[in-house]
């Protein structure tokens, strides 16, 4: 089990490190950085200096071994726009976004796994139905499109919660629908499934025949099996959230990474870039793996004794 | 306490399909005595595991079941509610199956699911269920039984699973085991030993056995009595002995043919073999449901249904127009002379 | 013994010869609902996209100032020479709409055919020759799944500029991780079965079981996700569109409707709600279309 789990940690740190090694060159190479930097309208002694400057005419390899020699110092560079180092900017923004994603998952299982267990025990009927055409039609809606009509049903003609800032959890209110609802699909397919193949199984057939109350089946004995991929596909989808929450974070004005991400952009501002791509990717990251070590607790079947 | 554990009268079970509606079982009645074993043989899809669920109230949502009389020691089980039958199931009536490599629940450990097996039914605590778990393990024939109850069902043999599940059906002391093809999935070596724990614990704790088989080596072995079932409905049924020694209808005839017979099956005689399908149990059905594969067929036989009827010893009935003798005299005209 | 095997009638001609595959599959297809439906809608949209000089009314371009946010034809002062109304520039919302169903069809099928490519090209050969090459590959799917797809695309796209075959290409080149996983799944249990053993063990060439063996029965699962991938283009898209860094103005896309008209949305809501309802009509049919080819092709696979 120890093996196991540090081959894992091993593999999750390679992955970190490619993936700021493609960020890195990435960004380097979509264009000059040192021309994006100098802004619109500078001569080119300017941009000369910029890039003597901040080390852009560096070969590309050793402009990212300085990079990581400081990262793994916990140096992630200062903002080229805020003045201040990019590690206290992250840390400030990444609570936000943590919540947004925790609450956006919460309103997705929330929903999706009583209509899938629902869909499963009464298949092809109208209960069944309905789960599916919610699945269906929110894989169709763009989320923020979606989120834009949340606003205007919600803030403005029902004027019942706040569009923008993050001041009190009613905030947190529409942009976690607006951005947990694509995950709902997903996870109800899933469960729908695991619990329509756990439902016909041989041992629920023998929990029924010991006289087990309905409630205890369905929730001791069916659910706990059906939900085990349901929590590795849960992580998977916290992370894409955390990742694609850059939309919803600019509609709603909330002060997260996702918003911080498309500023830096605006400002061309790399090493805060770089470094939420790696944050976003280390959570993923860590997602994934929590997900795995979930999975064995749950099934024994995957444990290694 | 009545004689009869089980008691049922003109059971019918049936399942609507695309073609119509299946009459998968079809007006059979049967008893099974305190102590006593009864074993329903018969081929795949004749209705014998149908009839189990029946017995349980598990049948498949869309199958229907109908009774004219279903009692167990006595008291109807026939139309209670599902309440009252979930407080009957695992209590009085048990049930065991087919597959032990499926039967039991990847995520609970076996312990977990013997104790909870009795709490539902008792008000025990957790203490005295695991103790009645290690004490019936031990019955039957586990070794370091309480270490056993903290292991996970993927780490036990076939063998030891369906033990487990033995041993847990067990758990509440019911008056009455269904055992639906319990050794069927396992090695041939292991089907004797667990085939003779069931007769033996049997013995021991006076319950009633059913015992679903088409292996007519298994219905010689434990049985006390035997229904045979074809194309759902018993064809025959009566205690062990005189099926066997008087074999009365075609079927269990041609089935006994099929088999060797130690003492009675010569060497180098060629073995039976009923030719022919199963025909289908879809509309309506009318006539001996044999005589389609049935070398004495006459021509009454495919037109009106046929009735139980008794034989020799008042418990012998079987479900043809013609008499043994007179099919045997059959068999030899047939011989060319 | 018995040998009275009862003469049995020969079964007739009309018996032996059941209905062909594909006329099966053809029945199958027309009795599925979500199939019927969401083809035939995108069918419309398609006809829609190609033909667009002809069906537009108006120039897509055409501005008109004095002519800003006339209303549709449901409200009260709607005209019927522009029927959907007008944007804050007077252009023609339907003009707009139709040409705009180009823009993303082109957009979401040729991103789906560079990420085809690429992701199944990973996807078999990791599938097939398992072990380095399935590690490596595998790790690579999971370094691209780490990376967040929106933010690494805008970030191209903020350094590089935004054009129609820019965004193009980034899409391509980031969303084909679906692909490369159903691919490498799919290939693994086809990899198993006899018959590829079967060729191997004739001498086959390795491009040759792929090309014959492989492919042929990893195509249905191909086809399902090309169909789903093609959505999820359409999607990306109109989001980067949507933050400006998509396809830029006065280019019609859908998308970029609904951040061009943000700012009206509270006065004349049907401004976004028109091209996000053309969205969700387009996305909605390829989606069922999608689910549809997989429940027709591979019924056994559906609940």
């Amino acid at each position: 089990m120890l093996r196991y789990t540090l081959k894992r940690f091993g593999v999750a740190l390679l992955v970190a490190l490619t993936v700021s090694v493609v960020a890195f060159t990435l960004l380097r190479l979509s264009g000059d950085p040192a021309a994006a930097l100098a802004g619109e309208g500078a001569t080119e002694e300017d941009i000369e200096y910029v890039r003597k400057h901040y080390g852009f005419d560096q070969p590309l390899l050793t402009q990212y071994s300085a990079w990581l020699v400081k990262a793994l110092k916990g140096d992630f560079g200062v903002s080229v726009y805020l003045k201040t180092p990019v590690s206290e900017i992250i840390f400030e923004r990444a609570p936000t976004t943590l919540i947004l994603g925790l609450c956006a998952l919460s309103f997705a299982l929330i929903l999706s796994i009583p209509l899938g267990v629902l869909a499963a025990m009464y298949p092809n009927t109208i209960i069944d139905r309905t789960a599916l055409t919610i699945a269906v039609v929110g894989q169709a809606l763009p989320s923020f499109f979606f989120a834009l009509v949340l606003i205007i049903v919600f803030g403005v003609w029902l004027r019942m919660l706040p569009i923008s800032g993050s001041g009190s959890w009613l905030n947190f209110i529409m942009p976690s629908v607006a951005l947990g609802y694509y995950a709902t699909p997903a996870i109800m397919r899933l469960t729908r499934a695991g619990m329509m193949d756990v439902l016909s199984s041989d041992y629920i057939r023998t929990a029924r025949a010991k006289g087990l109350r309905p409630r205890v089946v369905l929730f001791k004995h069916a659910l706990r099996n059906a939900i085990i991929p349901v929590v590795s596909l849960s992580a998977v989808q916290l992370g894409f959230m955390l990742g694609g929450s850059i939309v919803i974070e600019t509609i709603f004005s909330l002060n997260g990474l996702g918003n911080l991400a498309w500023q830096s952009i605006q400002r061309s501002d790399f090493e805060v870039m770089q470094a939420i791509v790696l944050t976003v990717a280390s959570f993923y990251i860590v997602l994934t793996f929590l997900a795995d070590m979930l999975n064995a607790f749950l099934d024994p079947r995957i444990r290694v004794h | 306490m009545s004689e009869r554990i089980l008691e049922v009268e003109n059971l019918t079970v049936d399942i609507p399909v695309p073609g119509g509606i299946l009459h998968a079982v079809q007006g059979t009645s049967f008893h099974v005595n305190r102590g006593e074993s009864l074993c329903i043989v018969g081929e795949s899809g004749c209705g014998k595991s149908l009839t189990s669920l029946a017995l349980m109230d598990l049948l498949p949502k869309k199958a229907t079941r109908k009774a004219a009389k279903m009692e167990l020691d006595g008291a109807n089980i026939l139309d209670i509610g599902e309440r009252r039958m979930s407080d009957i199931r695992g209590d009085r009536m048990g049930m065991i199956f087919q597959e032990p490599m499926t039967s039991l629940n990847p995520a609970y450990t076996i312990g977990n699911q013997m104790e909870e097996a009795m709490l539902r039914h008792r008000k025990v605590s957790r203490e005295e269920a695991r103790d009645r778990a290690v004490y019936l393990l031990e019955k039957v024939g586990i070794t370091a039984a309480r270490s056993r109850l903290r292991q996970y069902p993927h780490q036990l043999s076939g063998g030891l699973r369906q033990r487990v599940m033995i041993a847990m059906t067990l758990m509440c002391g019911p008056d009455l085991i269904i055992a639906d093809e319990p050794t069927t999935a396992l090695d041939v070596t292991i089907q004797a030993q667990i085939l003779l724990l069931l007769a033996e614990l049997q013995k021991e704790f006076e319950m009633g056995l059913i015992l679903i088989t088409h292996d007519l080596g298994v219905v010689a072995r434990v049985a006390d009595r035997v229904a045979v079932m074809y194309a759902g409905q018993i064809v025959e049924q009566g205690t062990a002995k005189a099926v066997f020694e008087n074999p009365s209808h075609p079927y269990t005839q041609g089935l006994l043919e099929c088999i060797p017979i130690p003492g009675k099956t010569r060497r180098g005689q060629h073995l039976g073999s009923i030719p022919g399908i199963v025909p289908s149990l879809v509309g309506d059905l009318r006539g001996c449901r044999f005589a389609e594969r049935c070398v004495h067929a006459q021509p009454g036989c495919s037109a009106s249904d046929v009735a139980l009827g008794r034989r020799g010893e008042e418990d012998h009935l079987y479900r043809c127009v013609l008499t043994p003798e007179q099919c045997a005299a059959n068999l030899n005209a047939m011989v060319p002379a | 013994m018995n040998d009275m095997t009862k003469a049995e009638k020969l079964p007739s001609a009309e018996q032996i010869l059941e209905p062909s595959p594909t006329s099966l599959l053809l029945k199958r297809a027309f009795g599925h609902a979500g199939m019927t439906i969401g083809g035939g809608v995108l069918l419309v949209i398609l006809v829609m996209a190609l033909f667009s000089p002809w069906l537009a009314p108006h120039d897509p371009y055409a501005f008109d100032l004095a002519k800003k946010y006339i209303d549709p034809i449901w409200h009260a002062n709607g005209t019927w020479e522009h029927i959907l109304g007008t944007d804050g520039q007077g252009r023609d919302y339907l003009s707009r709409i139709i040409y705009g169903a180009r823009v993303s069809l082109l957009i979401g099928f040729a991103a789906m055919l560079i990420s085809g490519i690429l992701g199944t090209a990973l996807g078999v050969a990791a599938g097939y020759f398992g072990g380095r090459v399935d590690m490596v590959i595998t790790f690579i799917i999971t370094t691209r799944l780490a990376m967040p797809a929106i933010l690494v695309a805008l970030a191209v796209v903020a350094l590089v500029g935004s054009s129609m075959w820019i965004v193009i290409w980034v899409l391509g080149l980031l969303i084909w991780d679906r692909f490369a996983v159903v691919m490498r799944s799919a290939t693994q249990q086809v990899r198993n079965m006899d018959y590829v053993a079967a060729a191997r063990a004739l001498g086959c060439s390795t491009a040759r079981i792929v090309l014959t063996e492989i492919m042929p029965n990893i195509v249905n699962s191909l086809i399902v996700v090309a169909t789903l991938e093609v959505a999820h283009a359409v999607l990306l898209e109109a989001a980067l569109s949507f933050l400006g860094l998509g396809v830029q103005p006065p280019t019609p896309s859908w998308g970029l409707m609904i951040s061009e008209g943000k700012g009206m949305m509270f006065f004349k809501a049907w401004v976004i709600g028109i091209p996000g309802a053309a969205l969700f009509a387009m996305v909605l049919c390829i989606n069922l279309l999608g689910d549809g080819i997989r429940d027709v092709t591979a019924p056994e696979n559906r609940n």
